[in-house]
C-alpha cells in the first residue's frame, strides 16, 4: 500500500540507521519494513528529501556530541571514584577550556543554521504554482475546493465506527482511509492555501512535509510537487475538539492524464447528481429511515451519541430534544447552516438533499422520537433554495 | 518588614507593568503583524494613492471569497484572477448575497497570502473598512480598488487576496 | 506581635527555639519557613500522583489501538488537567518548597523575608487546585482543550468550565508571584554578612534567576487567561477574527508566557545538580562564575525564543529565521553548564549515593532532551516533529527526567537534614533503578512514534503505532509504580524509622545548611552566621 517504500529502498534506510534497525531487529517486528514505524519518512518530494537529510544531520551531530561528552562523563565515572582511591583534585576553572567549549558549539550551529535556511527558504517559495487547492478544516473534517476546476468535496474518515469500538477487525487502513481523497496531479507545483471554518487545525501529509495550520479567518499557504504516483496519508495535527484523532488527510497522486479524467468525471457527477434532486422524486419511511441511520452514524454520533442522548454538559443530546421533536422547519435549519459558535455545524454543503432529508427523517424518527413525520428531499432543496 | 518596603514596592510595580504588558501585547501584535505580515492582514484604513506604475514586470492577484458557514449567504469575487504591473490601479467586486430570510450586517475579514507581501498590498477604497449591512434576499456588489505597491520584493509573483464574511460580533453575541 | 498575645494569655506557646505550635493550628497559620517549604512539598507530591494517575488513564486508553476505556472528549479532558496539573501543581511548588526550606539555610537566613505573605502564597495553592479538579466531576467535564488551551478552542468552543479553569489559573499566579516576591526579597536583603553575591550557592542564583522570570511571566498568563475569560463571556474579540481579533495572538501572548515558564521549571533543577555533584565528586564546581553567567542567559534567551512553538502558524520567513537562530543559540549556555558538571566530576572521588545518581540520570536524560530540542529548532525538521509524539518525548525528558529527577535528588540529597534521619540507600536505590528503566521505556520509544507519524493528543492510532504504545503504557505503568517506593522512603524518614544522620551529612558536602543540626532546628541562624 505505501508506494515508497519497496524493499531494497528500505533496506538501505535501514543502513542508514543503525539505531532504527537495532530497535528493529530487537522487537523483530518484520512487518515494521512496510510502514515507518521508528523514523521519519523520507517522502515523495523533494523537499521532503531534503528534510529528512536534514533531520538526519542534526540527529548524527547530536550522537556525536553525546558520544564525546556522555563518553567523559563515564570515563571519569569509572577511573574517578574514591573506592579506587583517588585522591580528588581541586581545580574548579579555566578560562581558556571554557572558551573553547563555547566557541566549538557555535561553529557548530552555524553549520546547521545554513543548509536548514536554504531549505526552509525553498518550503516557503510558493510561486508559479500550477494548480491551487484550498484546504478548510472544520470539527473534524477537511474541504477542498479546487481554485482552477469546479471541483470542490469534503473529506470524511472512512473507518468504520465499529472498528473503533473494537467491535469488528481493525482494517490496514485504520484511522487514516477516507470516504474521497483530495487528488493531485504528478509533476505539478501544487499550491495549498488553508483557512478553517471553526477552531484552529493543521494539515499535515508526513511524506510532503507539509504540516500547516489552518487558522480561522485567515489564509495560510504552502506547496509541494509530488513526482509519484501513490495514496499518501496524513492527518489533523493541531488539537481541535474531541474527535481531533479522527480527522485523517488522504491525498491520491495521479499521473497528469489521470488527473485531467479524474477532473472531466467529477465535473460529469456533479452535474448528474445536481439534476437527479431535482427531479427526485418522495422516498418511503424505510429508504429515508435506512439511508438516515446511516449518515448519522458518519456525520452525527461522534457528538450526539448513538443512542441520541449526547454528552451531558458538551453535546446537546437529540432524544426528546425540543428541536427534532419540533417543527421541521426549524430542525432542517439547524442540520442545513449549523449553529455559531458551537461545534453543530452546517452540514448543507456537505451531504446531499437525499441525504439531510434522510437524517433530519432518522432523528425525528428514532431512539422513541415517534414524530411520525417524514422530511422530503424537495423539503430540504427548497429550504437551501430559500436559505431558511 | 520597613527594609524590605521598597524592593516589594518596585516588584509589585513591576507586576502590575507586566500585567499591563500581556494587554499592550495586544496594540503591538497590530504593529508587529503590520512589519512581518502574519496572517497577511492588511491595513484597515484606506492606503495612498500610487505615486508610479512599475511597467517592468506583472503579477497575478487572485480572489478568494469564504465565509462563516453559519451565516447563510451567497459571497464570491467577480473575477477569479487578474494580472497586472505594480502601482496600476485597479477595481475588482466581490458580491454577497443574503440568503438568511432576515436582516444581517457582515464583516469581511481581509487576508493576504503569501503574509509577506500582504503590507504591500494597497487598498483605496474596500468594503471590509467598514461593516455591510444586508436586507433579506439583497445582493450587493462590493468593490475594491487596490494596487501592489512598486516596492513589492521581486520573489512574489503570485499574490491572494482573501475575504471570510462573518456575522459582525455585535449580531452574534447574544447567540 | 504573637508573642506580646501569648505573653498577655501566659501560654506557654512563647516561639523559643524548636517550640513549635502543635496541630492543625501549626501548618494553617504557620509562617516558619520549613513548615512552609514542607507543606509545599507534600502538596506537589499529592499532585505529581494525581497528574500521575491521569497519565495512567491516557496510558491505558493508548495501550491498545482502538476505543477501550473513555470518550474522546474524556482523554482531552486528561491530556489538558494532566498538563495543568504536573506544571502548576507538582513541579512549580516542589521548587518553592525547597526554596523555602533551603535558601533561609543557604544564605544564613532565619527565615523568609515575608514569612505572612509565604503562609498565604502557599494556602491559595490548594484553594486553586481544589476549584480546577473540581471541574472533572462537572457537567461538560474539565477543560480540554490542552494545557496550552489555544484560542478559539478554548473561548467559543469550549465548555463552561473555562471560567473555573481561568479562576484556577489566576489563583495559581498569584500564589507564584507572591513566593518570587518572597524569594527575591530573601537573597536581596537577608544574606548573612559576608555572604556576596558570587559566594552565593548555585541554586540560591538559579532560584533568584527564576523569582524574576516568574514576576515577569505570571502577569501575563493572568492577562491572557482573563483575554479567554472575556472572549468567551463578555463579548470581547481579542481572538475571534469575526470581531477584529486573532486566534495566532493567543499562541504569540501564551508563548511569551510560555517559554520562559519552560525554564522556571528547569533553572532550580540546574541549581540542585550544581549542589549535589560536587559534593559527591568531593571536588569544588567547575567554572561556578560560567554557570552563573549561563543561568542568567538562558533567562535572556527565553524571552525572545517563544515563535519556536509557533512554526506552523503561517510565520513570516524572516520571523522564522530570527526564532530559529535564537533557540539554536540556548544551546551554547546550556552545553556550558553540562561541560561544567562534567568537568566537575572530572579527577574528583566519586562516590554514588542516591542523590548523585538521580544527577548523572539527570545529565545524560536531560541533554538527550536538550538535544531534541535542537533538532526542533531546525525548523524544516520542525514542521515534521510539531505536534508529534517527539514533541511529547523532549518535553518529558527535559521536564521528568530534567526537572522531577532534580526534585528527587534534592529530596534525597536534603531529607537527612530536614528529618535528621537517613533514608534507606537500598530502597532508594531500588527506586533510582526502576524509576530509570520504565522512564525510559515511556517516554524514549515516543521518539520513534513521533517521527513515524502519531500526532499527540489523539485517543487512538493507526495500526502500525500499537506495538511501541503497548510497550511506553507498560513503561508508565511500571513507572508511577515505582514511585510508591520514593513515598516510602519518604515516610520513613518522616517518622524517624532509620539510622540518625550526622549534622554534616555527607563527607564532601560545603555550604551553610551543613553547619546547623539535623534535623534543622525550628528556628535557625537568629544569629547570622559570619561567611569567610
Amino acid at each position: 500500500m505505501r508506494h515508497h517504500s519497496s524493499g531494497s529502498r528500505q533496506a538501505r534506510t535501514f543502513l542508514y540507521h543503525p539505531l532504527a534497525a537495532a530497535t528493529l531487529l530487537a522487537a523483530s517486528l518484520p512487518a515494521g519494513a512496510q510502514e515507518q514505524r521508528f523514523n521519519m519518512t523520507r517522502g515523495a518530494t523533494e523537499i521532503s528529501q531534503q528534510v529528512f537529510d536534514l533531520h538526519m544531520t542534526i540527529f548524527y551531530i547530536c550522537v556525536a556530541i553525546a558520544a564525546i561528552v556522555f563518553g567523559l562523563m563515564f570515563w571519569s565515572i569509572v577511573r574517578h571514584r574514591k573506592s579506587r582511591g583517588v585522591v580528588p583534585a581541586q581545580f574548579h576553572g579555566s578560562m581558556k577550556i571554557e572558551l573553547v567549549w563555547t566557541a566549538i558549539p557555535v561553529l557548530i550551529l552555524v553549520a546547521m543554521a545554513v543548509p536548514a535556511t536554504r531549505t526552509l527558504i525553498a518550503m516557503e517559495d510558493a510561486s508559479a504554482s500550477e494548480l491551487t487547492v484550498l484546504v478548510t478544516g472544520s470539527q473534524w473534517k477537511w474541504h477542498y475546493k479546487y481554485l482552477d476546476y469546479p471541483i470542490e468535496f469534503y473529506s470524511v474518515l472512512a473507518t468504520p465506527r465499529a472498528q473503533i469500538a473494537n467491535e469488528a477487525e481493525k482494517d490496514p487502513d485504520y484511522l487514516m482511509a477516507v470516504d474521497k481523497p483530495l487528488v493531485l496531479p504528478t509533476g505539478k507545483k501544487v499550491r495549498f492555501l488553508l483557512t478553517a471554518d471553526d477552531v484552529i487545525h493543521s494539515w499535515w501529509v508526513p511524506d510532503f512535509a507539509i504540516k500547516k495550520d489552518a487558522v480561522p479567518g485567515f489564509i495560510n499557504e504552502t506547496w509541494t510537487r509530488v513526482d509519484k504516483p501513490g495514496l499518501y496519508y496524513g492527518k489533523c495535527a493541531e488539537l481541535c475538539g474531541r474527535d481531533h484523532g479522527f480527522m485523517p488527510v488522504a491525498v491520491d497522486v495521479k499521473s497528469p492524464e489521470e488527473f485531467e479524467a479524474w477532473t472531466v468525471a467529477q465535473v460529469a457527477a456533479a452535474e448528474q447528481a445536481k439534476a437527479e434532486a431535482a427531479t427526485a422524486g418522495p422516498m418511503a419511511m424505510d429508504e429515508l429511515m435506512a439511508l438516515g441511520q446511516k449518515v448519522y452514524d458518519s456525520a452525527c454520533v461522534a457528538c450526539h451519541q448513538a443512542n441520541g442522548e449526547g454528552l451531558a454538559g458538551v453535546f446537546p443530546g437529540l432524544k426528546g430534544s425540543a428541536i427534532a421533536v419540533g417543527e421541521p422547519a426549524a430542525h432542517i435549519h439547524i442540520v442545513l447552516f449549523g449553529k455559531a459558535g458551537t461545534a453543530m455545524q452546517a452540514f448543507g454543503k456537505q451531504l446531499s438533499a437525499k441525504e439531510l432529508a434522510a437524517v433530519i427523517t432518522y432523528e425525528r424518527n428514532a431512539w422513541g422520537n415517534a414524530k411520525g413525520d417524514m422530511v422530503q428531499p424537495a423539503d430540504v432543496a427548497a429550504a437551501i433554495e430559500k436559505g431558511e | 518588614m520597613s527594609v524590605h518596603r521598597s524592593l516589594i514596592n518596585k516588584l509589585l510595580i513591576a507586576c502590575v507593568a507586566m500585567f499591563a504588558f500581556g494587554f499592550a501585547l495586544v496594540p503591538l501584535y497590530d504593529v508587529f503583524c503590520d512589519i512581518t505580515g502574519i496572517n497577511g492582514k492588511t491595513d484597515k484604513v484606506a492606503a495612498a494613492a500610487p505615486d508610479r506604475i512599475d511597467r517592468g514586470r506583472q503579477i497575478t492577484v487572485e480572489f478568494l471569497a469564504t465565509h462563516d458557514p453559519a451565516v447563510a449567504v451567497d459571497f464570491a469575487p467577480e473575477t477569479a484572477r487578474i494580472q497586472l504591473n505594480p502601482g496600476d490601479l485597479q477595481v475588482v467586486s466581490f458580491v454577497v448575497e443574503n440568503r438568511t430570510g432576515e436582516p444581517i450586517v457582515t464583516t469581511a475579514v481581509p487576508s493576504v497570502s503569501p503574509g509577506e507581501a500582504a503590507r504591500h498590498f494597497m487598498k483605496i477604497e474596500c468594503f471590509c473598512f467598514q461593516e455591510q449591512p444586508l436586507a433579506p434576499g439583497e445582493r450587493k456588489v462590493m468593490p475594491v480598488q487596490f494596487y501592489v505597491d512598486p516596492e513589492l520584493p521581486a520573489r512574489f509573483k503570485t499574490m491572494t487576496l482573501s475575504y471570510r464574511l462573518y456575522r459582525s460580533v455585535g449580531q452574534t453575541a447574544s447567540r | 506581635m504573637s508573642t506580646q498575645i501569648t505573653g498577655t494569655l501566659d501560654a506557654p506557646g512563647h516561639l523559643d527555639h524548636d517550640h513549635k505550635p502543635r496541630g492543625l493550628a501549626r501548618w494553617l497559620f504557620s509562617t516558619n519557613h520549613k513548615d512552609i517549604g514542607t507543606l509545599y512539598l507534600l502538596f506537589s507530591l499529592t499532585m505529581l500522583f494525581i497528574g500521575g494517575s491521569l497519565a495512567m488513564v491516557i496510558r491505558a486508553e493508548l495501550f491498545q489501538p482502538g476505543l477501550q476505556f473513555v470518550d474522546p472528549h474524556f482523554f482531552n479532558q486528561m491530556t489538558t488537567v494532566h498538563g495543568l496539573v504536573m506544571v502548576f501543581g507538582a513541579v512549580m511548588p516542589a521548587f518553592v518548597g525547597l526554596a523555602n526550606w533551603m535558601i533561609p539555610l543557604m544564605i544564613g537566613a532565619p527565615d523568609m523575608a515575608l514569612p505572612r505573605v509565604n503562609n498565604w502564597s502557599f494556602w491559595i495553592l490548594p484553594c486553586a487546585f481544589t476549584i480546577l479538579l473540581s471541574t472533572l466531576f462537572m457537567e461538560g467535564g474539565a477543560p480540554a482543550a490542552g494545557w496550552t488551551f489555544y484560542a478559539p478552542l478554548s473561548t467559543t468552543y469550549s465548555g463552561d468550565s473555562t471560567a473555573f479553569f481561568v479562576l484556577a489559573v489566576h489563583l495559581m499566579g498569584v500564589s507564584s508571584i507572591m513566593g518570587a516576591i518572597n524569594v527575591i526579597v530573601t537573597i536581596w536583603n537577608m544574606r548573612a554578612p559576608g555572604m556576596t553575591w558570587m559566594k552565593m550557592p548555585l541554586f540560591v542564583w538559579t532560584w533568584l534567576i527564576t523569582a524574576f522570570l516568574l514576576i515577569a511571566v505570571m502577569p501575563v498568563l493572568a492577562g491572557v487567561v482573563t483575554m479567554v475569560l472575556t472572549d468567551k463571556y463578555f463579548g470581547t474579540s481579542f481572538f475571534d477574527a469575526a470581531g477584529g481579533g486573532d486566534p495566532v495572538m493567543f499562541q504569540h501572548i501564551f508563548w511569551f508566557f510560555g517559554h520562559p515558564e519552560v525554564y522556571i521549571m528547569i533553572l532550580p533543577a540546574f541549581g540542585i545538580v550544581s549542589s549535589i555533584i560536587p559534593t559527591f565528586a568531593r571536588k569544588p564546581l567547575f567554572g561556578y562564575e560560567s554557570m552563573v553567567v549561563a543561568t542568567a542567559s538562558i533567562a535572556f534567551l527565553s524571552f525572545i525564543v517563544w515563535g519556536h512553538h509557533m512554526f506552523t502558524t503561517g510565520m513570516p520567513v524572516v520571523a522564522e529565521i530570527f526564532f530559529m537562530y535564537a533557540t539554536m543559540l540556548i544551546a551554547v549556555p546550556t552545553g556550558v553548564k553540562v561541560f561544567n558538571w562534567v568537568a566537575t566530576m572530572w579527577r574528583g572521588s566519586m562516590t554514588f549515593e542516591v542523590p548523585m545518581m538521580f544527577s548523572l540520570a539527570f545529565i545524560v536524560l536531560f541533554t538527550i532532551g536538550g538535544f531534541s530540542g535542537l533538532m526542533l529548532a531546525i525548523i524544516p525538521a520542525d514542521f515534521q516533529y510539531q505536534d508529534t509524539y517527539f514533541v511529547v518525548a523532549h518535553f518529558h525528558y527535559v521536564l521528568v527526567t530534567g526537572a522531577v529527577f532534580g526534585i528527587i535528588a534534592a529530596v534525597y540529597y536534603w531529607i537527612p537534614k530536614w528529618t535528621g534521619v537517613m533514608y534507606n540507600e537500598r530502597l532508594a536505590q531500588v527506586h533510582f533503578w526502576c524509576s530509570l528503566i520504565s522512564v525510559n521505556m515511556l517516554f524514549f520509544p515516543m521518539h520513534f512514534v513521533g517521527l513515524a507519524g502519531m500526532p499527540r493528543r489523539i485517543p487512538d492510532y493507526a495500526l502500525q503505532f500499537a506495538d511501541l504504545n503497548a510497550f511506553m503504557s507498560i513503561g508508565g505503568f511500571l513507572f508511577g509504580l515505582s514511585q510508591l517506593l520514593f513515598v516510602w522512603g519518604v515516610v520513613r524518614c518522616m517518622r524517624g524509622i532509620g539510622e540518625r544522620a550526622t549534622d554534616q551529612v555527607w563527607e564532601g558536602a560545603q555550604g551553610l545548611e551543613w553547619e546547623v543540626p539535623s534535623p534543622a532546628p525550628y528556628h535557625t541562624f537568629d544569629t547570622p552566621p559570619v561567611v569567610k
